[in-house]
């Protein structure tokens, strides 16, 4: 990676590498703020998919069978394994792993605002894989064409995954909707609490997003907010109707000659509440995840230990021998 | 393996081969302290999926690469011999299988 500026020989030549699509590795020359672009939004990236675990984790030791636990710990290793192959992206950007996890426990590294909501029910969990993963899906499914290589590809990977995330939640709404009054008003308090935060997922409107026309132009980002999120609009509320699930949104239109539903206003205020601190659980995520951290310290120091004493060994064996 | 002041263990390539006979090809890294903690890594965050029946691991500052700016320089030896495909010889019509 090379990070001298106003060199415009090489500006131009990069530039002309993304005009004809190609694909940047991490030793190619490339602007800094392209290198400094990339590594806030993959490191954020992987903290989301990490953070993320959280909410869900919640719910393992209360799963209702043991199927539904087996399904829902497989998806959260999955989570864990996208952070790592995120991790591992952004560490070809030249910052280690250990700088990226204290960014984060200093916030100054920020992950996305949907996991500072609680899972509250059993609901939450359909609801979580089916809109919060959908949401995602949608998002990554562009990335896989984004201009950086480590990150392109670790997208493809993630999401070959996580086309069951979103079913296994789907399912759960399916039967819950199945199942008996009760059951239908959990699905559907659910539905009420996740969808407009879902919705939040893509970021602001491109009209105020100061970050989309850089990112776009130089490919990292391929699809605005808008154009992703109305994607994924127009993929769930068919499927939401089809199990008998209101959208809570007063003002949702369908554009019959488009085939398109249009939203009412996003709630931004929320949203700025949420991404600055406020929302439900802010506090214990970060906490949790600094805790866990730090508990885990000793692992590590056994590893590395567990290492030099290897080395050593077959150092006395290479002197032995000799 | 770069050696870290933090407790960031070191990194290693993962390579995997998908089936019987097939080529062994990059997937990504890990991290690890050695060689057995590196294979299981690469085993649980790769291949969860029966992905592979074969892994390798390469310590990261093992490889040796060639830089994209040096493209065209490196490798032009090869501009210069398109007598080295098929497509170069001229055949007389009518001839087959050749
Ligand atoms: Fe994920
Ligand atoms: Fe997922």
């Amino acid at each position: 990676m090379e990070t001298v500026e106003n060199t415009s020989a090489e500006l131009l030549a990069f530039e002309a590498r993304l005009a004809k699509d190609e694909v940047i590795e991490p030793k190619d020359w490339m602007p800094a703020d392209y290198a400094k672009t990339l590594l806030r939004q993959i490191s954020q990236h992987a903290h989301s998919e990490v953070i993320g675990m959280q909410p869900e984790g919640n719910w393992v030791l209360r799963a209702p069978t043991y199927r539904a636990k087996k399904i829902l710990l497989a998806k959260i290793q999955d989570e864990g394994g996208h952070g790592l192959y995120l991790y591992s992206a952004a560490e070809t950007l030249g910052m280690d792993r250990a700088q990226m996890i204290e960014q984060l426990h200093q916030g100054k590294a920020k992950y996305s605002s949907i996991f500072n909501y609680p899972a509250l029910n059993w609901a939450d969990i359909g609801a979580i894989g089916w809109l919060v993963d959908g949401a995602a899906i949608v998002n990554q499914v562009s990335l896989q064409r984004t201009s950086f290589g480590p990150y392109a590809r670790a997208m493809v990977r993630i999401c070959m995954e996580e086309s069951f995330h979103q079913r296994q939640g789907y399912e759960i709404m399916v039967r819950m909707m199945r199942g008996n009054a009760e059951q239908r008003q959990m699905a559907q308090d659910a539905m009420n609490r996740w969808w407009w935060p879902a919705l939040m997922m893509f970021g602001p409107h491109d009209k105020d997003s100061a970050h989309t026309q850089q990112s776009m132009k130089w490919k990292i980002k391929r699809q605005s907010n808008d154009v992703l999120r109305q994607r994924f609009i127009d993929k769930t509320i068919p499927q939401a109707h089809f199990i008998g699930l209101n959208v809570p949104d007063p003002d949702l239109k369908y554009d019959e000659e488009n085939k398109s539903y249009q939203i009412g206003e996003i709630n931004w205020a929320e949203f700025q509440q949420v991404i600055c601190g406020n929302g439900f659980c802010n506090h214990a995520r970060l906490s949790h995840h600094k805790k866990v951290h730090r508990e885990g310290e000793w692992v590590r120091q056994a590893a590395a230990a567990f290492s030099v004493k290897q080395k050593q060994k077959q150092q006395d064996l290479a002197t032995a021998m000799a | 393996m770069s050696e870290n002041k933090n407790d960031q263990l070191p990194l290693w390539e993962v390579f995997i081969q998908k089936s019987n006979g097939a080529p062994i090809k990059h997937a990504g890294s890990i991290h690890a302290s050695d060689k057995e903690m590196a294979l299981q890594n690469a085993r649980d965050i790769y291949t969860r999926r029966n992905e592979g029946r074969l892994l390798w691991l390469v310590p990261s500052n093992a490889i040796v690469a060639t830089v994209i700016e040096d493209e065209a320089d490196f490798f032009d030896p090869a501009d210069d011999k398109p007598y080295r495909h098929p497509s170069f010889y001229e055949v007389p019509e009518g001839v087959t299988n050749i």
